[in-house]
């Protein structure tokens, strides 16, 4: 089965589905009337969208430089770094960090990056035992199932779903559906693992050169514990989340929040610049920073792709596509879902690894219209869309780009571009529908399983203006 | 701008094959607004579909066949979101680089959708003619987000005393359309068109009303193939309809 039976057969499975289908639309529109409360000013809100473009477009533009800041600084503060270009170096690097320090217990922080590399399956299979400490994570983890969102990761799942994932694994504890007390059981599972855990794995929302502070956004206290208890802490980001200085952040901060949760600000807010030092009592021994390429240079060296490596992971424009509350993110197939997930995927793994992302999209602009660092993700895809068939006139530049050439689509095109483009015969074509209007097929693909087929009218526009004594020209 | 004497009327490929109707409502609408319209003569499709595709050549050969029938000085008027759009957004970003991008940049910058021209433009006055009605607004995601003109077609019909406009559901989400999507991802398309027909229905609307011939052909196809809905109507049509040729 290729990629493309396969994305289709997910999102086959994903249609069929109520239960998922009534949970996304529930748990996203939500999460929509939250953001829109937060931002009651539009002007306020687009003057913050352009501050945050700008820091995010900056610190891209400047990125080898101020990652090179960012290393000296780290280092000065007797942070270690650490330099990945892929998925394996990166699992092995963190691998070898945990051997070293004889830790064989993980208690992870949330973190996409490590969703890209698969580091938990890695260690696990190298007899290490991880545990994820956020509470999505945690009931993801159990139920053997990948993130379907960047920032909400079991919202797929609504609370009786939840409930007995919870029962079947700790039969010991009474079953309940009640979210407090199924938060307190978790509470209670995870509090223990913090206390024993050798060391803690987090990911990092910003990474600022001029400090050497790498920032955590959280709201459960799962990331603080997995940083601060354990007597090592790895942090894993990609390359593109440095900025350049403190003064940076507050405005990410607050429109990563707002647009991420509905929230003002979050309930943690973690900088981390040293390990623990003399004579303090808490803290890890020692920090490291994983930095990731994983595809991201090659993104950056093109001028309109670019832009993918601003985005600040809120989540706002998988919470406000039309596509994703229909389909979920595991149909995507992909680490990333929703609009940034058919933007940055096929770039990251190339467009030949992802069968046909990028038609699950309707270009309606939902996306672009609400993201906090205003990446253009409707044209960002129309461009992969023609990276995809190489119908790209200047150079292609991603990875894989042509594999979605089809003869036969790209001779359909040839034939539409060859009526289309000529007056005479379009003009002919459009008489002889209306002419021939009764011989339209009552049966058009997938089009007529959900509605009537459309019928040519049965004069022309040109006739009728004619008619009506308009002009010719 | 100043209010033109004369402008090009650009239908559209859709109107052209399947709502002569709603492009002639849009020309008469004009024209009771005391404006010369043209129906150019050689204009075929503006290209989105194959744009959209990834299929750039294609898409740039057809648009370049309008250059020449919309290359007098006057304003380009467009009775489609995302046809306008195109015109607009995205011709200078197809043409960028080729020896005519200046002529396509040109025409990108007196493109009007139909409904912005008649408000920002003309700043029409319509009297209304007809019965008391209840519709819906289905705003395309082109006229809303790209073009930015959601909000014209509610000042048109607010100028209708016998028309109640009634809010469905979300109101901005996508009806499911988007060209070839419908096609290539047929099924998800379906799931679309279906929450956003019963949001509809729930209105209790006797019309629904849009300014893009693609989200009718997909909203009405889909009451139709369902067995029945309300009525889908072009903005055009129904406030020609509903003014009966009384246009300031």
């Amino acid at each position: 089965m290729n990629q493309t039976e396969a994305f289709h057969r997910r999102i086959d499975a994903a249609l069929h589905n109520d239960q998922l289908r009534r949970n996304f639309r529930s748990a996203l529109t939500g999460i929509m009337a939250r953001r829109a409360e937060q931002f009651p000013d539009d002007a306020q809100l687009q003057a913050l969208r352009d501050q945050a473009r700008a820091v995010r477009a900056n610190a891209l533009v400047r990125q080898p430089e101020l990652l090179e800041r960012l290393e000296r600084q780290l280092t000065a503060n007797g942070i270690q770094v650490h330099w990945a270009e892929g998925p394996d170096e990166a699992n092995a690097i963190i691998h070898e960090i945990l051997a070293r320090a004889d830790a064989t217990s993980v208690v992870k922080g949330k973190s996409m990056v490590s969703e890209e590399t698969g580091l938990n399956h890695y260690l696990e299979q190298r007899g290490i035992d991880v545990i994820e400490s956020d509470l999505g994570e945690y009931i993801i983890q159990l139920a053997e199932e990948p993130p379907s969102h960047i920032v909400a990761p079991a919202i797929h799942k609504n609370r009786r779903e939840v409930a007995e994932l919870f029962h079947r694994f700790h039969p010991e504890i009474p079953y309940t559906d009640d979210i407090d007390q199924l938060t307190q059981t978790a509470r209670a599972i995870l509090r223990d693992r913090f206390a024993t855990a050798d060391a803690g794995i987090s990911g990092v929302n910003f990474a600022v050169a001029e400090t050497g502070t790498l920032c955590l956004v959280e709201n459960e206290g799962n990331g603080r514990l997995s940083t601060t208890a354990p007597r090592v802490h790895i942090a894993i980001t990609g390359v593109e989340k440095v900025i350049e200085k403190l003064s940076d952040v507050p405005p990410l901060l607050e429109i990563l929040t707002k647009s991420a949760t509905g929230q003002p600000i979050t309930t943690y807010f973690n900088m981390i610049s040293k390990p623990r030092q003399p004579g303090e009592l808490d803290g890890p021994e020692a920090v490291h920073l994983v930095l990731l390429d994983n595809g991201r240079s090659r993104i950056r060296v093109d001028a309109e792709l670019l832009d993918t490596l601003r985005c600040i992971r809120c989540g706002a424009c998988i919470n406000h596509c039309p596509v994703y509350v229909q389909l979920g993110g595991h149909a995507y197939g992909t680490v990333y879902p929703g609009p940034i997930g058919i933007a940055l995927e096929p770039q990251r793994i190339g467009i030949d690894k992802v069968g046909t992302l990028t038609s699950a999209c309707t270009l309606c602009g939902a996306c672009g219209e609400v993201c906090p660092v205003r990446i253009p993700l409707p044209t960002l895809i129309n461009r992969l869309r023609a990276e995809a068939v190489d119908g790209l006139r200047a150079g292609a530049t991603v990875r894989g780009h042509g594999s979605l050439r089809k003869p036969r689509e790209a001779r359909l095109w040839g034939l539409w571009a060859a009526l289309y483009g000529d007056p005479t015969r379009y003009r002919l074509f459009i008489w002889l529908a209306s002419r021939l209007r009764w011989l339209t097929p009552p049966w058009l693909g997938a089009w007529t399983r959900y509605r009537s087929a459309p019928r040519p009218a049965a004069r022309t526009l040109r006739e009728l203006a004619r008619d009506e004594g308009f002009r010719d020209e | 701008m100043t209010r033109p004497s004369t402008v090009y009327f650009y239908a559209t490929c859709l109107v052209d094959l399947l709502y002569p109707r709603a492009g002639l409502a849009g020309m008469q609408l004009l024209r009771a607004a005391d404006i010369e319209v043209i129906l150019a003569r050689g204009q075929t499709c503006c290209g989105q579909p194959a744009f959209n595709s990834g299929y750039r050549d294609e898409a740039l050969a057809v648009a370049r066949a309008q250059l020449d029938c919309l290359a007098r000085d006057i304003p380009v008027i467009v009775p489609s979101g995302s046809c306008a759009g195109m015109l607009r957004h995205h011709w200078p970003e197809l043409f960028a680089g080729e020896p005519d991008a200046r002529r396509a940049r040109d025409v990108a910058a007196r493109t009007y959708e139909l409904t912005e021209f008649l408000v920002d433009v003309l700043a029409v006055r319509l009297d209304d003619v007809g019965e008391p009605i209840r519709i819906a607004i289905h705003t395309s995601c082109s006229a809303r987000r790209e073009m930015g003109v959601a909000d014209r077609i509610e000042t048109l019909v607010g100028q209708l005393a016998g028309v109640e406009v009634l809010t469905q559901d979300r109101k901005a989400e996508c009806c499911g359309f988007g060209g070839t999507f419908a096609v290539k991802q047929g099924d998800v398309s379906g799931a679309m068109v279906r929450d956003k027909t019963d949001a509809l229905r729930a209105t209790g609307a006797a019309r629904v009303i849009s300014q893009d011939c693609g989200c009718l052909m997909n909203i009405g196809g889909a009451f139709d193939h369902q067995g029945g809905g309300p009525r889908t109507q072009h903005i055009a049509e129904f406030l020609w309809e509903r003014s009966g040729g009384n246009v300031r």
